[in-house]
């Protein structure tokens, strides 16, 4: 049983939080450093920058990720920029603005402490980044250049091309390697994380699958930290990539760690939309292209098989800037998803499956030349003409909405812990700073937060307690969790059924994008929540895994994140279902404004949903625990966008 | 569309690989390649074989994990672009289609279409990187990098890690893959201290991996999805030759 929820948030005033914690956190001593080990799973952003800094530190660090590199983890993707409060532009920027940009974008569902901090060693990433190496846009000068991203009205964001992720991540990344030859780090590719080894309720290690092998190993440490990144392929298509899974942070959820907000997840409005059925992968085109672009669907639905250049001016509907004429097309994230949705439910959605809307450049080529046009989106114009085959400059474009990251992870403490002592969470796998919105910019932010300079003084504080705790594999605990772990495998390739896995992850997505995607209502998350156990049924008598788990087999691979994403999605529903409001990216269609705005109630839901795992299916819910957040310096308004 | 597809099958490391025929039917011209091979494997899966194993994740081109050679070229025929990239439109309707994994001796094949690439992180840990200890960093801007160097350093260090330069080169060399790491790392100043220790390591790396020496053929460029330019390579030449000569003369 799990007691009051104690997020462990220091006393004081809000910008004195971080450095008095850090005063009166405990120590590990330089000597005594290696005679501890630590597990981090992934080596994205945060589990890269953690395992990389914490070998630094001397501590024994083995760090896995499923990849075949560590260098290829998802945070590889990002393309626009990391926010930091340096304030090099004299635009008025600081870590307060930052702060406050963050906590209203999440709309005031995050902490404010953890927000803050997260402000506050913004600047201290930039230094770290540079100083590795890491080749940021500069200008003429030689110094840092900055641009300005969504929810902001200042120039913060440090960039590397198109290509910001990939940089910062192959900084961490090296340093990972520079740990790794200096035998700190002993780094585990292409391993997955099969579940989680508590003893007397304290992390303690993990059972694994060595892909390449199947060998099922046992490891066993004094603490380990969860980077394992978002869940948004639960909808089966998203921008994550192919692997991107739940498995780690689900498991851990199975062996007590609370879940905290798992229905808030964005969906971000410029993606190129699904051609077709065999479609794997959502690809993201930056949300820049509103600038110049104008969006719109023909009035008549039977318009929309005609070439768009045959549909006249009259006959079409630019329904942003008809509905929201202060903003226009370039309404919020938010709003200009579910737009996109409700036209295509009307049936005026273009292209194959009726799923899209246009982006046309036509005006704005009219007005400033095919040049002007190609010098500030010429890359995204080729990315465009790759995938599709078609000349965004002759033919408009075609977007629709997709799933690209997801705020909600498992509940950590001002420490990054989670309820389970021993536990942490970093990065996107946590829930901590980004409330039911993130901002453009901010992921990369966190991730490098948590990694280099969070948990390398939350995790001694824990440790100091553990001096010679760390128990060995042969504890009966472990001989449990890997039998648990070879009877599921078992399970998996004993089904020998008719369907494939693509074919019931594609309907689970199907059914979560309708019910649990960009609008939600108490009848839709019903029916998912009727129809999820029977999927769930299907998949366990009908799905067919082939070989055998001794072997290279990606099919069992990514049936055992399946049979996850089953039954996690069940919680997100329930998640949504019992957050009776609307907030941010969690749009429930009962509470909105006459506009059409998410209307938040917050008297009643001003906290963090937080649930524990009490068993699969109807018999057993999870259990909810609430977390008040307390809101001390920023005042609670209603974003509007008028 | 329809294919014909000729693609290696391999169970493991030891055994012998050969090609098999197989039918691509109804594949959408928008598809790509990966996809078709999902398809031919949901197929398979029905039909009671054993699909075809072939890597991937991000599948947009930039994690550098697929691995393919189409019609025997890395990443196949649409230059610059990961296989993730390739669509099948660009193939004609019934052609045969040759899918093979990348080959090269440091290389080995675990599965079918799949590599192990090990031998390029094992580089980069012999020195491919600045050593800079989180908390140490100077303020960013008391370190200032002209742009035109930041922009070579960019355009060096844009490399995805994915092989094709050394699966494509008739040596299998490897000089295209460090010659970015080394070139990045050398054209910023936070990465003098350690430039000429840097250099030497990363080749004793690559020779010791097994990997082959360049001959000006210029197919690890011509095939590079990053488009990093084989002009570094001679930047890695005279990196090494600088460092060799320097050390002679600390002696």
């Amino acid at each position: 049983m799990i007691g009051a929820l104690d997020s462990r948030i220091p006393h004081g005033p809000l910008t004195e939080k971080w450095s008095r914690h850090k005063d009166n956190s405990r120590l590990i001593s330089p000597n005594n450093r290696r005679k501890f080990e630590i597990i981090v799973i992934g080596s994205g952003l945060a589990g890269g920058s953690a395992a990389a800094t914490l070998g630094e530190l001397g501590y024994q660090v083995k760090c896995f990720c499923y990849q075949d590199s560590a260098r290829r983890a998802h945070s590889i993707a990002a393309q626009g920029g990391i926010n930091a409060a340096k304030n090099y532009q004299n635009d008025g920027d600081s870590v307060y603005r930052l702060f406050y940009d963050t906590i209203k974008g999440g709309d005031f569902r995050s902490r404010e402490a953890n927000v803050y901090r997260l402000a506050e060693v913004s600047v201290n990433i930039i230094d770290q980044c540079v100083a590795q190496g890491v080749p940021f846009a500069r200008e003429y000068s030689g110094y840092l250049a900055n641009r300005s991203f969504g929810g902001a009205q200042v120039s913060r964001t440090f960039y590397a091309r198109g290509q910001t992720g990939q940089q910062l991540l192959l900084g961490c990344y090296q340093a990972l390697c520079r740990q790794i030859s200096a035998g700190s780090v002993q780094m585990f590719p292409q391993t997955e994380m099969l579940d989680l080894v508590t003893v007397d309720g304290n992390a303690k290690g993990i059972i694994t699958r060595n892909l390449v092998t199947g060998k099922i190993d046992k490891y066993a440490a004094d603490a380990v930290v969860l980077a394992t990144g978002g869940y948004g392929n639960v909808f089966y298509l998203s921008t994550n990539a192919r692997g991107c899974n739940v498995t780690a942070t689900y498991r851990a959820y199975k062996k007590g760690a609370l879940f905290a907000n798992p229905c808030f997840t964005q969906i971000h409005p410029t993606c190129i939309p699904q051609s077709g059925d065999y479609q794997s992968k959502l690809t993201l085109m930056s949300e820049s292209l509103r600038n110049d672009g104008r969006v719109w669907v023909p009035k008549r639905r039977e318009d929309c098989q005609k070439q768009p250049n045959e549909i006249p001016e009259q006959d079409r509907d630019y329904y942003l800037e008809r509905k929201y004429p202060s903003y226009g097309n370039l309404a919020p994230r938010d709003i200009a998803s579910r737009a996109a949705k409700e036209v295509c439910d009307e049936g005026r959605g273009v292209g194959p499956g009726g799923r899209g809307v246009y982006l046309d450049f036509a005006d704005a080529i009219k007005r400033l030349g095919v040049e002007t046009i190609r010098e500030r989106y010429g890359n995204l114009f080729e990315i465009y003409h790759k995938i599709t085959g078609e000349d965004a400059y002759e033919v408009p474009m075609r977007i629709y909405p997709a799933v690209h990251y997801t705020m909600g992870g498992l509940w950590v403490d001002y420490n990054l812990m989670s309820n389970l002592p021993g536990l942490f969470v970093i990065g996107e796998a946590n829930f901590s700073d980004h409330g039911a919105n993130r901002l453009g910019a901010s992921a990369l932010m966190q991730g490098l937060a948590d990694g280099y300079f969070v948990l390398p003084y939350a995790l001694p504080n824990y440790l100091a307690g553990q001096i010679g705790k760390r128990p060995s594999t042969d504890h009966p605990e472990f001989k449990k969790a890997e039998t648990d772990v070879r009877a599921k495998i078992d399970n998996l390739l004993k089904i020998n059924g008719k369907r494939s896995l693509d074919s019931i992850h594609r309907e689970l997505g199907t059914l979560l994008w309708n019910k649990c995607g960009m609008s939600r209502n108490a009848a839709g998350l019903r029916e998912a929540l009727r129809k999820i156990p029977e999927l769930r049924e299907e998949f366990w008598k009908n799905v067919r895994v082939p070989g055998d788990g001794e072997d290279f087999n990606q099919a069992l691979e990514r049936a055992g994140r399946v049979a996850d994403f089953l039954e996690f999605a069940e919680l997100m529903c329930i998640d949504a279902l019992e957050r009776d409001e609307s907030c941010g990216g969690h749009f429930r269609e009962e509470h909105q404004t006459p506009d059409g705005e998410a209307l938040r109630d917050d008297d009643k839901f001003a906290a963090v949903f937080a649930w524990e795992f009490q068993g699969n299916g109807q018999i057993a819910p999870p259990k909810l625990h609430r977390e008040p957040l307390h809101f001390e310096t920023v005042h609670l308004t209603q974003r509007s966008y008028k | 569309m329809n294919f014909k597809l000729k693609v290696w099958r391999q169970k493991n490391r030891q055994s012998r690989g050969k090609l098999v025929n197989y039918d691509a039917a109804d594949i959408s011209p928008n598809a790509s390649v990966l996809e078709m091979l999902d398809i031919v494997n949901e197929h398979l899966l029905l039909r009671g074989e054993e699909p075809i194993a072939f890597d991937s994740d991000c599948r947009e081109g930039i994690c550098g994990t697929c691995s393919l050679t189409v019609n025997g070229e890395a990443h196949g025929p649409d230059h610059p672009g990961a296989a993730c990239e390739l669509y099948m439109r660009k193939f004609q309707d019934g052609e045969t289609i040759l899918v093979e994994p990348f080959r090269a001796k440091s290389f080995p094949i675990i599965k079918d279409l799949v590599v192990d690439r090990s031998a390029l992180d094992r580089i980069v840990q012999a020195g491919g990187f600045i050593s800079a200890r989180a908390g140490s960093a100077p303020e960013a801007n008391s370190i200032l990098v002209p742009k035109h160097e930041a922009d070579i350093a960019m355009e060096a260090a844009a490399c995805i890690g994915c092989g094709a330069c050394a699966a494509a080169c008739p040596n299998a060399s490897a000089m295209l893959f460090t010659s970015a790491k080394v070139s990045h790392l050398a054209h910023l100043p936070q990465g003098n201290p350690e430039r000429v220790d840097r250099v030497v390591k990363m080749v004793q790396a690559m020779d010791a991996e097994g990997f082959g020496n360049c001959t000006n053929t210029y197919e690890c460029e011509a095939v590079c999805p990053a488009e990093i330019s084989a002009s570094f390579i001679a930047k890695l030449n005279r990196e090494y030759a600088r460092a060799v000569v320097r050390r002679k003369l600390e002696e």
